[in-house]
């Protein structure tokens, strides 16, 4: 086995817990969604551009998108919901600019389309705003070089996966995931940080993501 | 009782590893959890199952429960029907019954933690004894259209809690106080959910008398016209045109609810002479309805209304293909076409109960990929992992929290 290069710092592995905060406010016509996704919380578009990777883990049944969800489920607006679910999160750096292109999109199809902005949402089909509200803990786990590191990955919790790769990046506004940013800042491995930059982690599940991922360090080591 | 390890086979070892770390944040933290009864409905089989594990994770939690006569139980239970919609409002009488209850047990409950833990209304009016420790109201009910004079009166009391937790986001209105979703769980190692052999399941269906030459359709719910047994017959009967199969429904007994009799000889008659359609009164027994559900091919859950309808995790733990009311908490468990098949109707369920019927390998799919959803979803340890969040989430106002 070939040894692995030390890193000049450790990776630390976190991760987040999440509990969804409930916000009271809804709506029922896209004219009310997008007054609403306006003013809510930075905390509220990541909830609802998210939440399908954490709660189906193995196997996505919906695009990640709730917006795009509730526009096709509950609106009929199926052209809408798929511009909205396949808006590539990945070229965002920020919420705030996510929330922009979602409120742009939807402005742009009614414009095109002013009968959509006439439907409504069945009685009990309203669309609820929440909010994801999540707790950072550092875990026992560190790698100091990328056999370590592998070794982790392979069996640390999903949740943890998913702080580093989506919640550091847009979140916390870092530019980049990081597992990426420590390839190539602490193990001078620019060709592997691009390989995991490159991987949409909007399309894959939380546990392909982990094969992907060790996929591209197995090669690497 | 099931030690947190004990879930680590089902769960995974860093899902417990992970509730260990937060549970260091809470070490020695005391919580209160108080209700109105000590046995019967979910609030208590939550509690039973909630409150030793947080003390294992080093939480001092505790459990009271208030007293009360039968004048203020039946104020309530007319909170209860209230808040689910019902007409009927509060009396100024019936008003101060419960305040009158609520003094009372503010004397003789001691609401000295550094978390009170509430739930539901019957013991609501204990907060107005808050100090500088932290309390929350828990809310199990469907209050997404409550009558308007009981939830005014209920106000009164929210206004001084620090949080509220529901269920389902639909339950929620603009509040003063910072709200959570919180939805309940099912234990994978009680009697109703463990795994069970498959002697004891043909035991219980030669119990019934339930032959296992067709499928079989079950509905397991109690005698009430919210949860539609009647539709469900109806339903069945469009299906058996097509598609030969026994129908089951199933409930606890309600000797004391003159409705639930009611609806249950409705039932009976509707079902009278039909050698395929098995009508269960049963006495509370966990084990016979994991059985029943595991015994079964389908498991229907037809309900009008649904506070959340954890009888759909329950089948879906157990691998089985639900078809179910998009109502209350339904949609969380299911999602259409994948985890499950939705319905509106009589007729839209008799559909989805013939596409599962002719289509077993779909069928499986969808129970598998059901199964799978309640694991990461609806077990208990993710139940102790949301109370432990929200227990920090009170000493924390942001949306991203270092700890």
């Amino acid at each position: 086995m070939k040894e692995a290069r030390g890193a000049t710092a450790p990776f630390r592995f976190y991760t987040r817990l999440q509990m969804t905060e409930l916000t009271g406010r809804r709506a029922s016509n896209l004219q009310e969604l997008t007054d609403t996704i306006r003013g809510v919380s930075g905390s509220s578009i990541y909830h609802h551009t998210h939440r399908f990777l954490q709660q189906h883990q193995s196997l996505s049944p919906e695009p990640p998108n709730d917006f795009a969800y509730w526009i096709a489920g509950e609106l009929g607006e199926e052209t809408l919901a798929e511009r909205l679910y396949s808006l590539d999160i990945m070229r965002f750096d920020s919420i705030r600019a996510l929330r922009e292109a979602i409120v742009a999109t939807i402005e742009g199809y009614v414009r095109t389309n002013p009968l959509a902005s006439l439907k409504f949402a069945a009685e009990g089909g309203e669309f609820h705003f929440l909010k994801s509200v999540s707790f950072i803990m550092p875990t026992r786990y560190e790698a100091s070089d990328l056999r370590e590191f592998a070794d982790i990955l392979s069996r640390i919790t999903v949740d943890s996966i998913y702080y580093h790769v989506f919640e550091s990046r847009l979140r916390l506004e870092k530019g980049k995931n990081d597992f990426s940013k420590w390839f190539e800042d602490c193990l001078g491995d620019r060709e592997l940080a691009a390989l995991v930059e490159r991987l949409d982690p909007y399309t894959q599940t939380l546990e392909d993501l982990r094969r992907n991922l060790l996929r591209g360090i197995e090669r690497s080591l | 009782m099931p030690l947190i390890e004990d879930y680590a086979p089902i769960v995974g070892q860093n899902v417990i590893d992970d509730i260990r770390l937060l549970s260091e944040r809470l070490r020695g933290r005391t919580v209160k959890n108080v209700n109105s009864t000590a046995v019967g409905g979910g609030v208590a089989e939550i509690l039973n199952r909630m409150v030793p594990l947080l003390r294992q994770m080093g939480i001092e939690a505790s459990w009271d429960v208030i007293k009360g006569g039968d004048a203020f139980f039946a104020v309530t239970k007319k909170i209860h029907n209230a808040l689910h919609g019902g007409a009927e409002t509060l009396t100024a009488q019936d008003k101060e019954i419960f305040m009158e209850t609520s003094r009372a047990n503010i004397e003789a409950v001691d609401t000295g933690a550094e978390i009170m833990f509430i739930h539901d209304p019957q013991p609501m009016g204990l907060v107005a004894k808050k100090r500088d420790n932290k309390w929350i109201w828990r809310c199990h009910v469907d209050v997404s259209r409550p009558e308007p004079g009981t939830w005014d009166f209920l106000m009164g009391f929210i206004g001084g809690y620090d949080a509220s937790v529901f269920s389902a986001p639909q339950f929620s209105r603009e509040l003063p106080l910072r709200q959570f979703q919180i939805t309940p769980s099912i234990d994978p190692l009680s009697d109703k959910n463990r795994d069970l052999e498959p002697e004891r399941i043909a035991s219980v269906m030669e119990k019934y008398s339930i032959p296992r030459d067709k499928p079989i359709v079950t509905q397991i719910s109690r005698f009430d016209r919210l949860k539609d047994p009647l539709g469900v017959i109806e339903a069945w009967r469009l299906v058996k045109k097509y598609v030969d199969c026994r129908l089951v429904l199933a409930g606890g007994g309600a000797a004391d609810d003159p409705e639930g009799m009611q609806v249950y000889a409705e039932v009976m008659e509707r079902a009278k002479g039909d050698p395929d359609l098995h009508v269960l009164l049963m006495k509370q027994d966990d084990l016979e309805v994991n059985a029943l559900q595991r015994g079964s091919d389908i498991i229907i859950q037809k309900s009008l209304k649904e506070g959340f309808g954890l009888t759909v995790s329950e089948a879906l733990w157990k691998g089985k293909p639900v078809v179910a009311s998009a109502v209350g908490g339904i949609p969380l468990q299911v999602t259409h076409k994948h985890s499950g098949l939705l319905c509106r109707s009589v007729e839209g369920a008799a559909f989805a109960l013939k596409q599962l019927l002719n289509s077993p390998d779909y069928a499986r799919t969808l129970g598998a990929n059901g199964r799978e959803h309640v694991r990461r979803n609806f077990l208990l340890t993710r139940h102790l992992k949301d109370y432990m969040l929200l227990f920090l989430a009170l000493y924390h106002g942001e949306d991203l929290v270092n700890i």
